[in-house]
C-alpha cells in the first residue's frame, strides 16, 4: 500500500475521506501553500509589500454593491495605481481586501477555490453565512504573521439565496485580524480612507437604494476617500484608471461595466469642480 | 502456523480481475459523447442524490460505473488534484491528460496491491474549442487507459452501446441529436434490438458546454431536460412493437441492471 512501485499514484491525502475544504486538504498534501504556514525571522515587516487601500461595500435593494479603488503604497511611494482589490468570490458573492497587498490577493485567490472546491466536492454551494465565517477561519491563520505587520483585512459581501426576500438577500461581512467576524447592516468600508468613505456613505446612503444609485454612492465615497487620504487613489481621467466596482444580485455577481464606472467618475469629477465639498 | 498454499500470480489477477468485471457489468450504463455544442454525459441513474457524473475542473467533466463509495473516493481525489494544480499554477495548466494518467497509476496500484480491486470504471472527459479537441478517457479497475475519441459507453452492456453509438455518432451534430443518440443507446442495453423506455427521473444528463467560458460543466435537469427529450411522434416512429413499456422483469437472458446495494458506512 506504499505506492513505491506507481510513482504517478494520488498520495494517500488525495484519497482520505472527510473534508470538503481545500485549505484542509492543503494543511495535509501541501503546507508550503498556505499563507499561514510561513514562519518568519523576528521582526517588522510592515514596509516589505505594498497596502492596499480602501474598498466601500452597500446594500442594495437588489442585493450588494462593492468598489475599491485602484492604489497601492509602500510608505509614500505609490507602488501601483492600477491594482485590483475587489474580486467575485464566487457566482453570488463578492470579496475586497485591504492591508498588505501580496498576501491579500494570496488569500482571495485562495478563498476563491476554497468556495469552488466545495461546490463541486458536495455538488453545493456553502451557504452565504458559511462563506464568510470560512474566510474568517482562514484569516486567523494569518494572525502571526498580522501580528508582524503583514495584516490583511477582507471585506465580503454577497447575494443571499436562502433569505426570505430580494430586499433582505443583500448581507455585507466585515472581519478583524485576529478572524473576528460582523455582519453590518447597512454599509461598510476597510482601509486606510475607510473613514472618509464612511462618512460619504453615512451623509449619501438611504436603504433600499437600486443597483445604479448604490454604484453612484461607492464611486462618490472612494472619491471622498481619495480627497483627504493619501493612500487612497482617485479618479485617474489622464490614464483612463477608474475604480472597480462590482455587484451581486439574483442574477450573480458581475463588475459593473467600466465605461459606466468611467462615466460615473467623470460626472462626480465635473461636480466636484463646481462644489469640491461634494 | 497455517499451511500458505501457492497461488500462481496469473490466477490471483484472473481472480480480481473477474471480481470486478462481474461486479461492474451489473450496473447501468453511462454514455459519454462528443457533439458540436461540447462534451455530453448521459447516466442511467435512478437516484437524483447520488450522482454519476460530475465537474472536475473548468473544461473537464467526470463519469463512472460501479461501486458508489470507490469512484466517490476517486472523483474527489481527482477535484483535489484538479484544484490544487490548478491553485498552484494556473487554471489553464489542468488538463484532462494529466488528471487520467494519475487516475490510471492509482487504479492499477489499487488492482495488484490490494486484496480487492475497486469495482469501477470511470471517464475523464475534456471539452476542447473544437470536437477535435476533445478528449475523451476510459479507465478500467486495472489502471487501463484508453482514449476513445468521439464516443464511449461504460456498464454491463457497453458493447451493445457503442455498437449502437458508432452506427449514430457525429460529432458536428447539435446537443439535442446527440442526447437522443445516447438515449437510443442507453435504451438497447437489451441487445437484440430490444428496446426499453427511459423517463427522464432516471436519467443523468450533464454537459461541458463548448461555447461557455470558465467552468463549462452544466447539469441538464427538470425542464431543461424535459425539453431535450425527444418528442413523443418520433417515438412513434419506432416500431411499437420494440419499445418495451418497462424495464424486463425476468433475468432470464438480460443480466441483472439493478444498482447493487450500499454497504452502510
Amino acid at each position: 500500500m506504499t505506492g513505491q512501485g506507481f510513482p504517478g499514484k494520488l498520495p494517500h491525502a488525495y484519497m482520505t475521506a472527510g473534508t470538503s475544504s481545500f485549505s484542509e486538504f492543503l494543511m495535509q498534501a501541501a503546507p508550503e501553500l498556505l499563507p499561514g504556514r510561513r514562519p518568519l525571522p523576528p521582526g517588522d515587516f510592515a514596509e516589505m509589500s505594498a497596502h492596499a487601500t480602501t474598498i466601500v461595500a452597500l446594500k442594495t435593494a437588489e442585493g450588494v454593491v462593492m468598489a475599491g479603488d485602484r492604489r497601492a503604497t509602500s510608505g509614500n511611494y505609490i507602488a501601483s495605481r492600477d491594482i485590483e482589490k475587489v474580486f467575485p468570490a464566487d457566482a453570488y458573492s463578492l470579496v475586497g481586501m485591504a492591508g498588505t497587498a501580496g498576501l491579500g490577493i494570496e488569500l482571495i485567490k485562495l478563498y476563491q477555490v476554497e468556495l469552488e472546491h466545495y461546490e463541486k466536492i458536495e455538488g453545493a454551494p456553502l451557504t452565504l453565512n458559511g462563506k464568510a465565517n470560512r474566510l474568517a477561519t482562514m484569516l486567523r491563520g494569518n494572525l502571526g504573521m498580522a501580528m508582524q505587520g503583514l495584516a490583511v483585512v477582507p471585506l465580503f459581501a454577497g447575494f443571499d439565496n436562502d433569505a426570505p426576500s430580494v430586499a433582505e438577500a443583500g448581507k455585507i461581512y466585515s472581519f478583524d485580524v485576529v478572524g473576528g467576524v460582523y455582519a453590518e447592516r447597512d454599509y461598510d468600508s476597510i482601509g486606510s480612507g475607510s473613514i472618509f468613505a464612511k462618512g460619504s456613505l453615512k451623509k449619501r446612503y438611504r436603504r433600499g437604494l437600486s443597483t445604479e444609485d448604490a454604484v453612484k454612492a461607492a464611486v462618490e465615497a472612494l472619491y471622498d476617500a481619495a480627497d483627504d487620504d493619501s493612500a487612497t487613489g482617485g479618479p485617474d481621467p489622464i490614464r483612463d484608471l477608474y475604480p472597480v466596482v462590482m455587484s451581486a444580485t439574483a442574477e450573480g455577481s458581475k463588475r459593473i461595466d467600466e465605461a459606466t464606472v468611467a462615466d460615473l467618475a467623470r460626472a462626480v469629477i465635473a461636480a466636484r469642480t463646481e462644489n469640491p465639498y461634494g | 502456523m497455517a499451511m500458505q498454499f501457492y497461488t500462481s500470480p496469473e490466477q490471483i489477477m484472473r481472480d480480481r480481475a473477474e471480481f470486478a468485471r462481474k461486479n461492474i457489468s451489473r450496473g447501468r450504463n453511462v454514455v459519454v459523447l462528443s457533439c458540436a455544442d461540447g462534451v455530453l454525459l448521459v447516466a442511467e441513474n435512478v437516484s437524483s442524490a447520488l450522482h454519476k457524473v460530475y465537474e472536475l475542473y473548468d473544461r473537464i467533466g467526470f463519469a463512472a460505473v460501479g461501486k458508489y463509495n470507490e469512484f466517490e473516493n476517486l472523483r474527489t481525489a481527482g477535484v483535489r488534484m484538479a484544484d490544487l494544480r490548478g491553485y498552484s499554477y494556473d487554471r489553464r495548466d489542468v488538463n484532462a491528460a494529466s488528471l487520467a494518467k494519475a487516475y490510471a497509476q492509482t487504479l492499477g496500484a489499487i488492482f495488484s496491491e490490494q486484496t480487492k480491486p475497486f469495482e469501477v470504471e470511470i471517464c475523464v472527459a475534456g471539452v476542447g474549442s473544437s470536437p477535435d479537441g476533445d478528449e475523451l478517457y476510459r479507465l478500467t479497475f486495472d489502471g487501463s487507459i484508453n482514449d476513445e475519441p468521439g464516443y464511449l459507453a461504460m456498464g454491463g452492456a457497453a458493447e451493445q452501446l457503442v455498437e449502437v453509438l458508432s452506427e449514430g455518432h457525429d460529432s458536428e451534430a447539435p446537443l439535442a441529436d446527440a442526447f437522443a443518440l445516447a438515449l437510443r443507446a442507453l435504451s438497447s442495453d437489451g441487445g437484440n434490438g430490444v428496446r426499453r423506455e427511459l423517463t427522464t427521473d432516471v436519467l443523468e444528463v450533464a454537459v461541458l458546454e463548448r461555447a461557455r467560458p470558465g467552468r463549462a460543466f452544466r447539469r441538464i435537469e427538470g425542464l431543461a431536460l424535459d425539453a431535450l427529450m425527444p418528442s413523443t411522434e418520433a417515438e412513434a416512429e419506432l416500431d411499437p412493437d420494440e419499445v418495451l413499456g418497462d424495464e424486463p422483469e425476468d433475468g432470464a437472458d438480460t443480466p441483472d441492471k439493478g444498482e447493487r446495494p450500499q454497504p452502510s458506512e
